[in-house]
């Protein structure tokens, strides 16, 4: 099997997609934090698949993405993890599907 | 002088300015109302005295004063008043007579508990009289003219509780209008023609020459307008109708108004628009003059053959009046313009007088009215029959020492003498003989024979109704010493001629004549009535011996040619018809069109209504409605999950990429 950037593009798109399922269809809170980290991480895939088989690997450009992209990614799943923690001491539940105060 | 001129205003306005405070007065102070009005009349009368010295000094004498009422545009109306032999005359005697009536009344009127009104209306009346006598300008003398209708209505009126007496007020005040309207059409074609009301106004007034050249021909028709009003007010046929019925009036008010002055006016109204009449006149005929002379005959020979058929002493009298208005009228027509107005003068003493009387003997015989229940009271009130007798011998024509004789002496000398026809010197001939005839048989009814139902217990009236019947009569006697052929001082007067006077002419063939008739008349009376009153006081009344004689004559005497029953039929059935139809009209024609524009403007208000109601909130509801569903359906979108969120943007953003891909 020759690696070819069709390749890595699917397996980004699965990931991605498999992460979209998981925050879309997950009932607790971290669960949907993880689903969240899936997607960034397919995004980051695609963005090192692009630097691999772009015409000028040389230029670090594709890393240096990736590693500001996965330095984010922390940050914001540290700010993510302090909403739920903050929810679940106000609510006492993580279920998503009972956090429907905003209904209207 | 020129301070009485100016000033003469007063002599209506002080009775006209007493009845106001009267009317004022509460009912309970009868003493203060009575003591005003004779007050009232005292000065009214000592003003007319010393109104009249002045007349006396130069014949023809004569005194006006004319003002501007108001203008309109260029013109202006000018009133004013006159002082002359005739108006002076005419003040007195309705001063005198007035004064005399005002005593009698507080007498006659004692029980009544409207005692104070009475004599406001009283006080009224002569004020306005006194006006029509002095007034120089017509309309002037027309505005008095309906003041003495409005109190002749008042006090005819006066009992109000009487449907009768209310009755003949209504009457005498309608059948009088009738009368007024071609009064009132005779001023306007007047002033059209002439320019001027006033009757003299320094040659320009329309009794001078300027004014009446400027008449012409009309002066007839104007003339025979003018005497519509005069013979509405002084009852000639056939206007004579209310007249009798306005006997339900007190007696006070028959002998002041409806004997002395009110139907006085009419006669002076002729007297005081005789230029009018006589204008253009050939052997001093007019057309005007002979219509007067004609309905004037025709009423004094009317009104004394009913007369001897009534058996009310007051009708009786009523009739006497009309018919000797008709004199009187026939008078002025002849062209004995003095004489009409000295026999005018004269009667009103004289039947001020038989009115007075026969309140005196109503009084006495606690109010019953029938002469035929009546009878022996020349014993009973002595002082009633003589001063009775005085006036009907002065009625009756008695000449020499009674006024009213002389006065139709003169009267007959005139007729005797015109120049279009002696038929009406032969029919006031009969005239003088009725006369005689009909006063005979009252006098014999009420005064002699025996004593019937009313006179049993009749008593003389007391001496403050007593009194004015003593100065009248001696009035009535005095008066003719300045009415005699041998010193016609007042004729003279009157007309504006100097006289001296002459005994023989005393001795006169009219004096032969005069006496004649009037021996035949109660000749005839004597022996027609000298049975009557004889039965006994048990028996019913009994029958006229006229209506034993001839009763079909007698019934259509007696129930007054049947003239009332005649106008009912016609006239009134004719108003009440036009009464009908006008209120039909206005119940539904008029009535229906305003209803109608009531009914378009509701129909308005409903279609307005159901516009709003219907239309516009309707439509604001289903507005509303629909607003309310679509944020129903909006807020089912809003469910607050999260992940359904979560979806809608990932799916959103798919079909973005699909787009932008699509668009490459």
């Amino acid at each position: 099997m020759t690696l070819t950037l069709q390749l890595f593009l699917i397996v980004s798109a699965a990931l991605f997609c498999i992460g979209l399922l998981a925050a879309l269809s997950r009932r607790h809170a971290i669960f949907i934090l993880i689903g969240i980290e899936m997607m960034l991480a397919a995004a980051n895939l695609n963005f090192i698949a692009f630097w691999r088989f772009s015409p000028e690997p040389r230029q670090p450009a594709g890393v240096m993405i990736a590693i500001f992209a996965i330095a984010i990614a922390a940050a914001e799943a540290a700010v993510g993890l302090a909403l739920v923690i903050s929810v679940y001491r106000h609510y006492r539940t993580t279920n998503v599907d009972q956090l429907d105060q905003l209904k209207g | 002088m020129s301070w009485l001129i100016t000033n003469l205003w007063l002599i209506p306005a002080i009775p006209l300015a007493i009845s106001l405070v009267i009317l004022s007065l509460a009912k309970s102070r009868r003493k203060s109302a009575a003591a005003l009005a004779i007050v009232g009349q005292v000065i009214a009368l000592a003003f007319a005295i010393f109104a009249f010295l002045p007349t006396l000094q130069t014949p023809g004498f004569r005194a006006v004063q004319n003002f501007t009422w108001f203008t309109f545009g260029e013109q202006a109306l000018r009133i004013g008043w006159v002082l002359d032999p005739l108006a002076a005359a005419m003040m007195m005697m309705i001063a005198l007579v007035g004064l005399c009536i005002f005593i009698f009344s507080v007498g006659y009127m004692a029980d009544d508990k409207n005692f104070t009104r009475f004599f406001a209306y009283l006080s009224f009346f002569c004020g306005a009289m006194l006006g029509v006598v002095i007034a120089n300008s017509l309309l002037l003398l027309f505005i008095f003219w309906e003041l003495v209708g409005l109190a002749s209505y008042l006090l005819i009126g006066f009992w109000i509780e009487r449907p009768s007496a209310a009755a003949a007020a209504k009457k005498a005040f309608i059948t009088t209008r009738i009368g007024d309207m071609g009064f009132f059409l005779g001023i306007l074609w007047l002033y059209h023609s002439s320019g001027t009301l006033l009757f003299y106004d320094e040659g320009k007034g329309c009794l001078e020459s300027a004014g009446l050249a400027m008449l012409g021909a009309s002066a007839t028709f104007v003339a025979l307008l003018i005497f519509c009003g005069a013979a509405g007010k002084s009852g000639q046929f056939p206007l004579h109708v209310w007249l009798p019925d306005a006997m339900e009036g007190p007696t006070p008010v028959s002998a002041l108004i409806h004997a002395a002055t009110m139907v006085a006016a009419g006669v002076f109204l002729v007297a005081r628009v005789y230029p009018l009449f006589s204008l253009g006149a050939i052997d001093g005929v007019t057309p005007s003059l002979t219509v007067v002379v004609w309905i004037g005959v025709t009423t004094a020979l009317m009104a004394a053959l009913i007369a001897i058929a009534q058996a009310d002493i007051k009708r009786i009298l009523a009739y006497s009046t009309v018919s000797q208005l008709g004199l009187m009228m026939v008078s002025l027509g002849v062209g004995g313009v003095a004489a009409g107005i000295m026999h005018l003068l004269a009667h009103g003493f004289f039947k001020a007088l038989l009115f007075l009387g026969a309140g005196s003997v109503i009084h006495g015989c606690h109010h019953e009215q029938d002469i035929r229940k009546m009878g022996g009271l020349r014993r009973l009130m002595p002082v009633t029959f003589l001063t009775y007798a005085v006036g009907m011998m002065a009625l009756s024509g008695v000449p020499l020492f009674f006024s009213g004789g002389s006065t139709k002496e003169e009267i007959l000398h005139a007729a005797a003498r015109w120049p279009a026809s002696r038929l009406p010197y032969y029919l006031l001939l009969m005239g003088v003989i009725l006369t005689a005839l009909y006063m005979t048989r009252q006098i014999i009814y009420v005064f002699f024979g025996n004593r019937r139902a009313g006179s049993l217990h009749a008593h003389e009236s007391p001496r403050v109704m007593t009194m004015p019947l003593i100065v009248l009569a001696l009035c009535a006697i005095f008066f003719s010493a300045v009415l005699t052929p041998a010193w016609s001082w007042l004729h003279g007067y009157l007309t504006g001629e100097r006289v001296h006077s002459e005994i023989s002419r005393l001795i006169q063939p009219m004096l032969f004549v005069s006496l004649a008739l009037v021996g035949a008349g109660v000749g005839l009376g004597v022996w027609m009535y000298r049975k009557a009153g004889m039965q006994d006081r048990d028996r019913a009344p009994e029958t006229d011996p006229l209506e034993y004689a001839q009763p079909a004559l007698f019934r259509f005497l007696e129930n007054r040619m049947w003239l009332d029953e005649f106008y009912d039929r016609t006239v009134i059935a004719f108003a009440t018809i036009c009464a009908r139809v006008s209120d039909w009209m206005d119940r539904n024609v008029w009535d229906g069109l305003v209803r109608g524009f009531g009914d378009v403007g509701e129909l308005f208000g409903i279609f307005t209504s159901n516009v709003d109601e219907r239309g516009i909130n309707a439509g604001v509801d289903e507005t509303t409605a629909g607003t309310r569903g679509l944020g129903r359906l909006m807020s089912a979108a809003h469910s607050g999950q999260i992940q359904t969120y979560l979806g809608v943007v990932a799916i959103g953003m798919l079909v973005l990429l699909l787009f932008y891909a699509w668009l490459a």
